[in-house]
């Protein structure tokens, strides 16, 4: 394993992500990035799968189109996490904002504590591409809206009784994909085109594998995570749209 | 010549809605078979997928239900005899200026279904044209004009940023310039995406594109792996359902291209039916088989002109710098100011889709009246620019039926750089402008993913006649300016001076920033 500390401090964004892209042509296996202030696009460019750790904030638009690579950071994250990302993990050990997740093909996006408003926008999967997108907080309004494959996660932890995990038009325009909630669901506000389920064996298995592994991430205990229920949201048509129009 | 043959048919299947109501529709065409020519070969009975044409196995005998008659000229043109004509049909309503045939049969439309009506190509309402009002100047006298035929002509055109200033030591570029799109016609075909057009549709503008020196779209439906190979010709589109994009994707065209808007419907999304999500579309878009592909109406990571920016340079990071970025707009009324940010927000290119652009699937009355002309967009978005004195950071781009090789011209006059065209490429492949690309029943092979009906469209034709189209486009565009004196398009660029307007008012002509013809 070769790896390579670049100190992001004062450096522009493109030019941070050229030196990162160096020290990628350079074999680097593993890069520790330093003093990072709102740089955008990190992880961007990198064309090998590589591991990022990033010591301070990230800007915007992190690990956007992503394909492969591991990105950790210690801090808070900014808007549009792993946007349009192809494959791949990124961890945020912070809160994130707005945005996160928008149009993700595959890979995995962990975030530790609360997000912004639309969060997991039409996420998509195919075959074995499988988004997947775990919340520790609550999320803002508009939380998985025209989700069309994937799976999201909501954990809501550490937040006040009768704090909702997710604000309004949860799921609205959903056509595919699941989304799993810790806790209550509050049916009034949910977009017209999911409907609440409980967890079969299936959703069951493939929720403990997954929480295992965030849990290892963050460091935290799993069966505390579980001593609360999970209900399932998922989109009552593929096709919601699909008696809308009329030929004229 | 009755459309029925001689014996009465029952034909509730095409007018009734169960037992208790019907939905008062009347055939739109009438189908003509000349009984004496017509030798019920059944030609017609397979081409027609709408199935208007039914073999009667009783009577030995083919016959027609006008009902579902969308006038293609499928038959028409496949009819061994020439037995088969369509025309409009002759019923008629009663008179009456406010209320168009066509007015009330939405209404039965929308009365029996409850559904927004959707509508195929571009508007067909009677607004004015104003390419039709435009009038092309020539040398007399003067100065002499150009003979293309003798004399070296120069259509290349380069899309992209063009630095402020050149630094040149030695006879050399001292600095690179930005990325640039090299065109040898000023003619690309617009994005029409892989599902909303057959995958052979795809294919021959690929090929037509890389023979002429020119470039094709995506749309927003990804690339299709076989069209790989022709990635120095290909313009790969983002839009808000972000269908198959990712890093392979951006960086195997020549450009990238952020879809916002459309000519045919301005502020909205688009919904691909799940009835067209097949195999390869589903693998090309990277979405479920039979899942509707939905596009939403915004990109929910752009609500102002600094989010553009975001994503055009996010787009440009995962390129690494080395493609041009367009930004694809609808014309609306405050296109100016939109056009002004989004140059700085740092596009290459910007495309601008007047309102009679056309649409696979478009709902009826968006289409019909939003949006401006794309030549009052065009002349308000170059004079902005100008005076904003930023012209030369992004290549204008226009399209919304560009009919002719004197719509370039014009086009290019009044400050384009380049023009696409939808339409008049898919008129190239063969489509005969039934507009009802939305039922996925193309006769043609166009507007269709039916395994049936794609194969009809032969790539290698297709490609043949949409290169000719280009290289014909090519000549006329030569000969025209050539006329005017003028031997290199470049020359042409902004040069209002060489339009005159014709039966416009005065308003208009200084909206187009155009004399009268005479003055």
């Amino acid at each position: 394993m070769m790896e390579k500390t670049i100190d992001a401090r004062g450096v522009y964004y493109r030019l941070l992500n050229d030196r990162i892209q160096e020290a990628v042509k350079d074999g680097a296996t593993k890069i520790i990035l330093t003093g990072v202030n709102g740089q955008r696009y990190i992880g961007t460019r990198v064309d090998r799968p590589v591991e990022i750790e990033i010591e301070g904030v990230p800007g915007n638009d992190l690990g956007a189109y992503m394909n492969g690579s591991t990105i950790i950071v210690r801090d808070n994250g900014q808007d549009a996490i792993g946007n349009t990302m192809n494959s791949g993990k990124i961890v945020i050990h912070g809160h994130a904002g707005d945005v996160l997740g928008y149009a993700m093909r595959g890979g995995k996006l962990f975030i530790r504590g609360d997000v912004g408003y639309r969060v997991g926008i039409h996420m998509k999967e195919y075959g074995a591409n499988i988004p997947i997108l775990v919340i520790g907080g609550s999320a803002g309004s508009f939380l998985g809206e025209y989700m069309a494959g994937g799976i999201l996660v909501i954990l809501g932890l550490n937040r006040k009784p009768g704090e909702p995990v997710a604000g309004d038009y949860l799921g609205t325009g959903m056509h595919g994909g699941v989304i799993y909630l810790r806790g209550n669901v509050d049916e009034a506000g949910l977009g017209k085109e999911v409907a609440v389920f409980e967890l079969d064996a299936a959703d069951e298995e493939r929720l403990e594998k997954l929480l295992c592994e965030y849990c290892r991430d963050m460091d935290i205990d799993y069966e505390e995570v579980r001593e609360e229920k999970f209900v399932k949201l998922v989109p009552v048509s593929r096709r919601p749209y699909g008696n809308l129009y009329t030929h004229a | 010549m009755g459309s029925q043959g001689g014996r009465a048919r029952n034909w509730a299947d095409g007018r009734g809605e169960g037992n208790m109501s019907l939905n008062y529709s009347t055939p739109e065409f009438i189908i003509e078979r000349n009984n004496d020519r017509c030798i019920d070969c059944r030609v017609c009975v397979t081409q027609c997928a709408n199935e208007a044409h039914i073999y009667d196995e009783e009577e030995d005998k083919v016959v027609s239900d006008d009902m579902k008659c969308i006038n293609c000229h499928r038959c028409v043109v496949f009819c061994p005899t020439r037995a088969l004509s369509v025309r409009k049909h002759p019923l008629e309503y009663r008179e009456n200026a406010s209320w168009s045939g066509h007015d009330i049969n939405t209404i039965y439309k929308q009365a029996a279904s409850g559904g927004i009506l959707l509508a195929g190509m571009g508007t067909g309402k009677k607004y004015p044209i104003y390419w039709d009002h435009l009038l092309l100047n020539a040398s007399q006298v003067t100065n002499p004009s150009i003979d293309p035929l003798r004399e070296p002509m120069e259509l290349k055109t380069f899309l992209g940023r063009k630095p402020e200033t050149l630094k040149i030591e030695n006879g050399r570029l001292a600095e690179k310039l930005p990325p640039q799109l090299e065109l040898e016609v000023p003619i690309m075909f617009a994005a029409m995406s892989f599902g909303s057009i057959s995958l052979n549709a795809h294919k021959s503008l690929a090929r037509a594109a890389e023979e002429v020196g020119s470039f094709f779209n995506t749309g927003e439906g990804g690339l299709h792996r076989e069209l790989s190979g022709y990635g120095k010709n290909t313009i790969v589109q983002v839009a808000s359902g972000r269908f198959g994009v990712h890093s392979e994707y951006l960086n195997a065209g020549a450009a990238i291209e952020i879809k916002i808007g459309q000519g045919a419907k301005p502020g909205i999304g688009g919904h691909l039916p799940g009835e067209k999500v097949g195999p390869e579309v589903s693998l090309t878009r990277m979405i479920p088989l039979g899942s509707d592909a939905i596009s939403p109406a915004p990109h929910h990571d752009i609500y102002s002109i600094e989010d553009l920016r975001q994503l055009i340079f996010s787009l440009k990071e995962a390129t690494n710098y080395e493609k041009p970025v367009s930004v694809k707009i609808a014309a609306v009324h405050n296109v100016a100011a939109i056009a002004s940010g989004i140059v700085r927000a740092g596009a290459d290119i910007v495309t601008i889709d007047g309102f009679r652009g056309g649409s696979g699937a478009t709902p009826l009355r968006t289409r019909d009246s939003v949006g401006i002309p794309i030549e009052t967009a065009l002349a308000a978005v170059d004079s902005r620019l100008r005076q904003e004195g930023i012209r030369n950071q992004a290549s204008l781009v226009v399209s919304g039926s560009i009919r002719n090789s004197s719509d370039v011209v014009k086009a290019v006059a009044l400050g384009a750089d380049a023009v696409n065209i939808g339409t008049a490429a898919l008129i190239a492949l063969g489509c005969h402008m039934c507009q009802k690309c939305y039922t996925g029943k193309c006769n043609w092979g166009i507007a269709t993913q039916d395994p049936n009906l794609t194969k009809r469209l032969n790539p290698d034709i297709g490609a043949r006649r949409a290169a000719n189209l280009l290289r014909a486009w090519g000549h006329e565009i030569k000969e025209l300016i050539g006329g005017m004196g003028i031997n290199a398009l470049e020359s042409l660029r902004g040069n209002r001076l060489m339009l005159r307007g014709i039966g416009l008012n005065e308003k208009e002509l200084k909206i187009l920033g155009i004399k009268a013809a005479g003055e």
